[in-house]
């Protein structure tokens, strides 16, 4: 009995392939898996599989044309048959759906290499291993396929030769399965708020960025003195930002902000600083750097991000800031920009303290602990000049803290 | 009304058309099955189950030198034959009548009488009786195949039935075939003291077995007396004063063989006459009726398992036939049909010879690259403690990945030891898994062991 071949889907979306190269000739045997032709989907191209076997009597389509799926391409049957009828036939109706046999029904005409994309969950073993046969597991370890990548046809969907087989044949997947799954998360109103107002900072106010690094060599070494003698560990931070209020106070153009028709210079200091929480983040606010010493920022500082990572803190806390110092040392991170959180007009983003080698006045490698800086600024409201004076007066600051009572 | 009286209508009730009747009724089908002779079929009856406790007898019968062995003296000269046939008859009866309890107890209806197809929904039984079904299931097996120069009697000339039957031993016995049935015959009988020649048209002893896996048997059955002319076909036969002279030729060489009995073991043919294929024009080649997937003929709803089909004729392979149809039918996702390397084969002589897959042979008409292992029964001390230490096991694998391809046993309890390493391929387990799974001491199955071990080099009993 004869069978008709048809173009089938080698890719999910192919609608029609080029017969690139016919494998076989007329007369050849075929057996159930030989490669018929080369074709090339929209995507590749591929080998066609014979799911059937006998003689190759009949090629109806020629190599370089172009065929709809469904449409008969090839006959298979056996020795000698008489197939001009079906040849005949097929010229009339080039493309028809084909009514099978029952030993061929129709489900099992699917192409045997059609690339699809692989199902996100695999079956795994209740210690969590992905469920493969033991040869399976060697031959993907051998030819590099991953084993999430394989859809399993085994009992309870377990990976065995033949998928791997059929992975190695299909080529690296078209999308490889992942372990982690697509969520979808609903914002929260302070999400929303904090979206809102990062755009419109970003957007709405020209940032420009200034960088630099500051030996805390000084810094440390106080620190270190004050802190062998006090009751209460002063964090590096409570330093930083007590510096920065010094440096503000002198350049007051920097403690300022956009008001659309006027610009406010804010006759206190009021820093921000930015803590992560959960679920955003956060800026209480510490009043009147200005005038508070290190310890009383400190102090502040504690209370209030106590408050932050419990989130009690009160609209006033975390509001109206006049600058904003972001410190993402901990994390390890050398230096970053930050988005200007209004009314302020200026950012500073603070880096890793970290040993650098540095070439000294006189030129001498030496290690110090550098810290980089960058500041963002409002170019409506700060100039360049005026902000690199600012950072220039910190770095100095923070490097000779005497030079804090000059 | 229902549109059918029947889901599924099974023809023939032997170890294919049982089973699925009763799984087919596990799935909530109306099953019937029909059977024009007895219960449980060419298995039950007049093949394996019978044939087995012939072989158990002869094996206890071989073995009193053993008890010679401890002393004891046994007289032989009771021995009556007609006593041995009688257990094999009991052991059948038995199992039948528990087949027509089975299908009850599934609720199957048993329906006694000759089926012919009249529809393709449609039986007729006895030729008046009509029963429709909506699936409908030929299971209806093979005979003994005959050659036209070997008329059949069953008495001097006979074939598997008819040796089966045989009240009285004949003092000598010529089998025509080396194939598992007559080498069975050849121990059953050998045992019993018949003298016992084999011609085998091949030049090699249980020709679809592993080569090597024949010439060890060829051995042991020369060293019981039995007699082999292989690349030998018999051409005729003829009677004399109550001897069969079978005349037989080796090339040019003719000769002849005085025998008192011709038991004609060449193989079994489907039993597809009679059966009205022709009405609904269902294909056949040389008998067998073709199938596709899911063992569907062509016509959709009209099935063909086991004997009847081309495929191993083995009961085991009809019953599987059977299950993957009827999950089929009942719409259940189960494979086309079975993998033809994970079918074991098994031979009851002794020593017993089982395997599956590839063997040397087949492996490389297949152009199957492989590697192999072969480990000794003396290797496991069990083997020598029960006086079995005679026996091989081989195993092929794969050199890249080491996957079993096939597995070769002869020696004692082969026929039980093989599901091991049957597993082991099915599972896709490597050599390895078997080779340091632990295994109680002492057994045979020290021997699945240590031929894995020998696989991955590093066999410790060799």
């Amino acid at each position: 009995m004869a069978e008709k071949i048809e173009m089938v889907a080698l890719s999910p979306t192919m609608e029609a392939g080029v017969i690139v190269k016919w494998s076989k000739k007329v007369g050849d045997e075929i057996k159930s898996g030989d490669v018929l032709c080369e074709v090339e989907t929209d995507k590749a191209t591929m080998e066609y599989e014979s799911m059937d076997e006998g003689t190759l009597l009949s090629i109806i389509v020629d190599e370089g044309a172009e065929v709809p799926v469904g449409q008969l391409i090839a006959i298979i049957g056996e020795k000698d048959e008489d197939v001009s009828a079906i040849i005949e036939e097929a010229k009339k109706a080039p493309v028809k759906a084909e009514e099978k046999p029952a030993a061929k029904a129709s489900e099992e005409k699917a192409p045997a290499k059609a690339v699809k994309q692989t199902s996100g969950s695999r079956p795994t073993s209740r210690s969590g291993k992905i469920k493969a046969s033991p040869l399976a597991r060697k031959m993907a370890e051998e030819a590099g396929v991953p084993l999430n990548s394989v859809d399993g046809t085994g009992p309870n969907g377990r990976i065995i030769k033949r998928d791997i087989e059929k992975a190695i044949a299909d080529g690296p997947a078209t999308q490889v399965a992942s372990s982690m799954r697509e969520q979808v998360i609903q914002v929260s109103k302070k999400r929303k708020i904090i979206a809102q107002r990062l755009a419109e900072s970003k957007y709405g106010a020209p940032h420009y960025y200034l960088k630099l690094s500051i030996n805390m060599e000084n810094i440390i070494a106080a620190r270190k003195q004050i802190n062998a003698k006090a009751k209460e560990k002063l964090s590096m931070n409570a330093f930083i930002v007590k510096f920065v209020a010094e440096a503000l106070r002198r350049h007051p153009q920097v403690n300022a902000s956009w008001q659309g028709d006027t610009i406010v210079q804010f006759g206190q200091v009021d820093i921000g600083l930015a803590v992560a929480q959960p679920d955003g983040l956060i800026t209480p606010v510490v009043r009147n750097c200005e005038s508070k010493g290190i310890a009383a920022i400190d102090q502040d500082m504690k209370v209030l991000i106590d408050k932050a990572l419990n989130n009690r803190l009160q609209p006033q806390e975390y509001t109206n800031a006049t600058f904003t110092v972001s410190n993402l040392g901990s994390f390890g991170i050398e230096e970053f920009t930050a988005i200007i959180n209004p009314p302020g007009a200026a950012i500073l983003a603070i880096g890793k303290s970290e040993k650098t080698p540095i070439v000294t006045a006189n030129d001498q490698i030496v290690i110090k602990p550098m810290m980089k800086v960058c500041l963002s600024c409002d170019h409506r409201v700060i100039d360049g000049a005026v902000g690199a004076t600012f950072l220039k007066d910190l770095k100095d600051m923070m490097e000779d803290p005497i030079r804090v009572l000059l | 009304m229902a549109k059918y009286d029947y889901d599924l209508l099974v023809i023939g009730s032997g170890p294919g058309g049982y089973v699925a009747g009763i799984r087919a009724s596990q799935l909530g089908m109306k099953v019937g099955v029909i059977e024009k002779d007895k219960p449980g079929g060419v298995c039950l009856n007049i093949g394996c189950i019978p044939s087995k406790a012939l072989i158990h007898q002869a094996h206890m019968f071989s073995h009193i030198k053993d008890l010679e062995d401890m002393g004891l003296k046994v007289d032989t000269s009771g021995f009556d034959y007609t006593k041995v046939f009688e257990k094999s008859r009991k052991a059948a009866t038995d199992l039948s009548g528990g087949i027509t309890f089975l299908l009850k107890k599934n609720k199957a209806d048993y329906i006694v009488g000759e089926a012919k197809l009249t529809g393709p929904h449609q039986v007729t039984v006895d030729g008046n009786k009509k029963i429709t079904a909506k699936n409908i299931m030929i299971a209806t097996g093979s005979s003994p195949r005959s050659i036209p120069s070997f008329p059949i009697d069953e008495e001097t000339i006979v074939t598997s039935n008819g040796a089966l039957m045989t009240k009285k031993l004949p003092k000598k016995l010529l089998i025509l075939g080396s194939g598992a049935i007559g080498m069975e015959f050849a121990y059953v009988w050998s045992s019993f003291g018949v003298e016992v020649e084999i011609v085998e048209i091949v030049d090699r002893v249980l020709p679809i077995e592993d080569d090597e896996i024949g010439k060890f048997i060829k051995k042991t059955f020369e060293k019981r007396g039995v007699k082999f002319h292989l690349g030998t076909m018999a051409k005729s036969l003829e009677k004399k004063d109550g001897k069969v002279n079978v005349t037989v030729s080796q090339g040019e060489q003719e000769r002849v063989i005085e025998t008192d009995m011709v038991l004609v073991a060449i193989g079994r043919a489907p039993n597809s006459q009679n059966l009205g294929l022709e009405n609904l024009g269902i294909k056949t080649e040389k008998g067998f009726i073709r199938v596709g997937d899911y063992y569907r003929t062509n016509i959709p709803n009209i099935y063909a398992i086991g004997d009847v089909i081309h495929s191993p004729l083995l009961a085991h392979v009809a019953s599987k036939e059977g299950e993957i149809a009827v999950e089929h039918m009942a719409g259940h996702k189960t494979d086309k049909k079975m993998d033809a390397l994970l079918i074991p084969s098994a031979v009851y002589c002794e020593p017993q010879v089982a395997s599956f897959g590839y063997n040397e042979r087949t492996a490389k008409e297949a152009g199957i690259k492989f590697e192999k292992a072969v480990f000794p029964y003396r290797g496991a001390g069990k083997s020598v403690a029960i006086g079995c230490p005679e026996g091989m096991v081989k195993v092929l694998f794969d050199p890249k990945h080491k996957e079993i391809l096939g597995a070769h046993i002869a020696g004692a309890q082969a026929t039980e030891l093989i599901h091991e390493i049957l597993l082991a391929k099915k599972a896709e387990l490597l050599p390895e898994d078997l080779a340091t799974m632990v295994h109680a001491h002492p057994t045979l199955s020290e021997i699945i062991m240590e031929v894995m071990r020998t696989v991955e080099g590093w066999p410790i009993h060799a």
